[in-house]
């Protein structure tokens, strides 16, 4: 056991591999090469198409042991997973490791498969029961949960080696030339599968829409597709939309997003050339409506828009606010639509969004994000994967990622969420360390961290209600009270790591 | 203040919580919460200063709490009393 920086204690190895403890965000460097892969040879003549999923893996020489990948852009609509492991069940292979984008609460099937030793790792964080059951001790399965970024890097670093890679195409042709824009299961940017396409040793692409050669506009290309294979439905895209994705009308929220675009007015980056990212929360996207209002007062002609993306920062683009959108994920299918027709809206890959270890992510331009919390702390240390029971519930995303990058980070969340209290002595877990967030605003006030002097100053010369965060903390305890920390056995079942490959945190089972 | 008759008070609704009582010849107090680990200790208290100020010495009190504060607890406990009490 050693602590990192932070004071965490993180097991000498997990999953079998050693880890290295978290230090700070910037001084790990790279000190290997990108990982290859065996070059191929196809020629005239050569069949890529697949009968059904099961010939597919048959010629992927999939075995057990092996490291499979799939991408979240349909988000709770994925049928794709749930497919593709319970034809792996059938084959009998077992002792599979999952190193998707992301899981979610529809992949609840996998538990099943997790208990019969189908699957024993997962290579990325979870959203939902899988996470639920592994804290109250109830799966053995090592779960290494990372950021979007910091999947990227461990895909390209060979960190993550994925042996088979499974990428949902809604329109493919039969060479594997893909885009996410057309079909019955059409879900935009494909931006998560391209570190798959690039590093898996063998790619499949999976299409419920085959069409003539050739799929056009080509996203992924032919040259790095091994396989096609026809399916009934990739999934459901109506569900890609799984959280809140309209302005809040809850006063609370609505105070949030006023003081949040206080503080964006503050820090002297809104003007032309402004960059912005949001998640698709009802708070965040009524920091959205106020910035958009701010601009059009202002005349402010933003440079890009970021993230995953929803209509809101759509109808930015459209009305000229932003002259790009680079987009990793399409939120809802307004996205979708704009994604298909505006040239401005760029599809972006995981890799070019957050890895750390790239010649510049996108996220280091970023002028602000707004970003959510389960927990913050004292410290400004952000918890975005565990609920205040304990339970590992929420993957990371870009949390970590864009907090890094952006010149100002700004966590949004109501000081009280049925009776707990957003600020804490210290966090359940670390998702993304204090040293890179800058400000945390509640509806009681905003605590900017000692990292923004400048900025504090400005929001105090304004007279924006500024409270050192102890003080925010006193006055939230004073209503809920003090909480009991919670109990939790030593035994770790998840580790959380940070976008640079070391680990921030471990998750711990909690005692029942 | 005696419970004479069952009676409830309250939502299921977040930050709000159940309130359910009966007669019984002994008080017991049962208490099932979203933060049950963090604030059961407090819950319990916030009800117990109830049921001394309004001198209820029985009755089997049940809360179903979705993390209510304080004085959504005592605000329920007290309407569910009303509903329930005798002289």
């Amino acid at each position: 056991m050693a602590r990192n920086s932070l004071g965490r204690e993180i097991p000498e190895r997990f999953g079998g591999k050693p880890l290295v403890p978290y230090r700070d965000p910037w001084s790990t460097r790279p000190a290997a090469d990108r990982a290859t892969r065996p070059l191929r040879r196809a020629d005239p003549g050569d069949k890529k198409l697949c009968h059904d999923l099961r010939e597919a893996i048959e010629r992927a020489g999939l075995r057990d042991g092996m490291t499979i990948a799939t991408h979240h852009h349909l988000r709770n609509g994925d049928h794709l997973l749930n497919h593709v492991v319970r034809v792996i069940e059938n084959m009998g292979i077992r002792d599979i490791r999952i190193a998707s984008s992301s899981v979610h609460p529809v992949h609840a099937e996998l538990v099943e498969f997790i208990r019969e030793g189908v699957i024993t790792g997962i290579e990325c964080g979870v959203n939902g029961l899988i996470g639920e059951l592994a804290s109250k001790g109830e799966l053995r399965c090592p779960i290494t949960v990372r950021s979007h970024g910091g999947r990227a890097r461990a895909v390209a670093s060979g960190e993550v080696p994925i042996d088979v890679a499974f990428i949902a195409a809604p329109c493919c042709d039969e060479q594997g030339n893909m885009n996410g824009l057309q079909g019955p299961s059409a879900f935009g940017s494909m931006g998560y599968a391209f570190p798959d396409a690039l590093h898996a040793r063998t790619v499949v692409a999976v299409t419920d829409n085959l069409v003539p050669y050739p799929a056009a506009p080509v996203s992924i290309p032919q040259s790095l597709v091994d396989l096609v294979v026809p399916v009934q439905r990739l999934g459901d895209p109506a569900k890609i939309v799984s959280t809140t994705t309209r302005v809040t009308t809850d006063p609370v929220g609505l105070q949030i997003a006023r003081y949040a675009a206080q503080v964006i007015e503050a820090s002297g980056r809104l003007r032309d050339g402004f960059s912005f990212q949001t998640g698709s929360g009802g708070i965040s996207l009524a920091v959205a409506e106020n910035v958009r209002a701010l601009m059009r007062e202002r005349k402010v002609k933003g440079s890009f828009g970021c993230g995953g993306v929803t209509g809101y920062f759509v109808d930015m683009l459209e009305e000229g606010l932003f002259q790009a959108l680079f987009d990793v994920q399409c939120f809802d299918l307004r996205a979708v639509e704009s994604i298909r027709k505006n040239r401005a809206h760029v599809e972006m890959s995981a890799d070019t969004y957050a890895n750390p270890f790239n010649a510049g992510a996108v996220v280091n331009g970023l002028d602000c994000v707004i970003l959510g919390a389960t927990e913050v702390d004292v410290d400004f240390n952000v918890n975005a994967n565990t609920e205040s029971n304990g339970y590992l519930l929420h993957n990371t995303g870009g949390h970590s990622d864009t907090a890094a990058g952006a010149a100002v980070s700004i966590i949004v969340a109501p000081s009280i969420r049925g009776r707990l209290p957003i600020v804490k002595d210290a966090v359940t877990t670390v998702t993304t360390p204090g040293e890179t967030v800058d400000v945390v605003v509640t509806e009681r006030g905003i605590a900017v961290n000692d990292t923004q002097p400048e900025l504090k100053a400005e929001l105090l010369r304004r007279r924006a209600p500024v409270k050192d965060i102890r003080e925010l903390q006193r006055e939230i305890y004073a209503v809920t009270g003090t909480p009991r920390a919670l109990d939790f056995e030593d035994e770790v079942v998840a580790v959380i790591e940070y976008r640079d490959g070391t680990i921030i945190d471990a998750v711990r089972r909690v005692r029942t | 203040m005696t419970i004479v008759r069952k009676a409830q008070a309250g939502t299921m609704q977040s930050s709000d919580l159940m309130v359910f009582l009966e007669p019984a010849p002994e008080l017991v107090i049962e208490i099932e919460s979203t933060v049950k680990a963090q604030f059961e200790h407090l819950i319990r208290a916030k009800i117990e200063e109830v049921l001394r100020e309004r001198g209820v010495g029985a009755g089997r009190v049940r809360v179903t709490d979705r993390g209510a504060l304080d004085y959504a607890i005592q605000a329920r406990l007290e309407t569910a009393l009303l509903r329930a009490g005798g002289e």
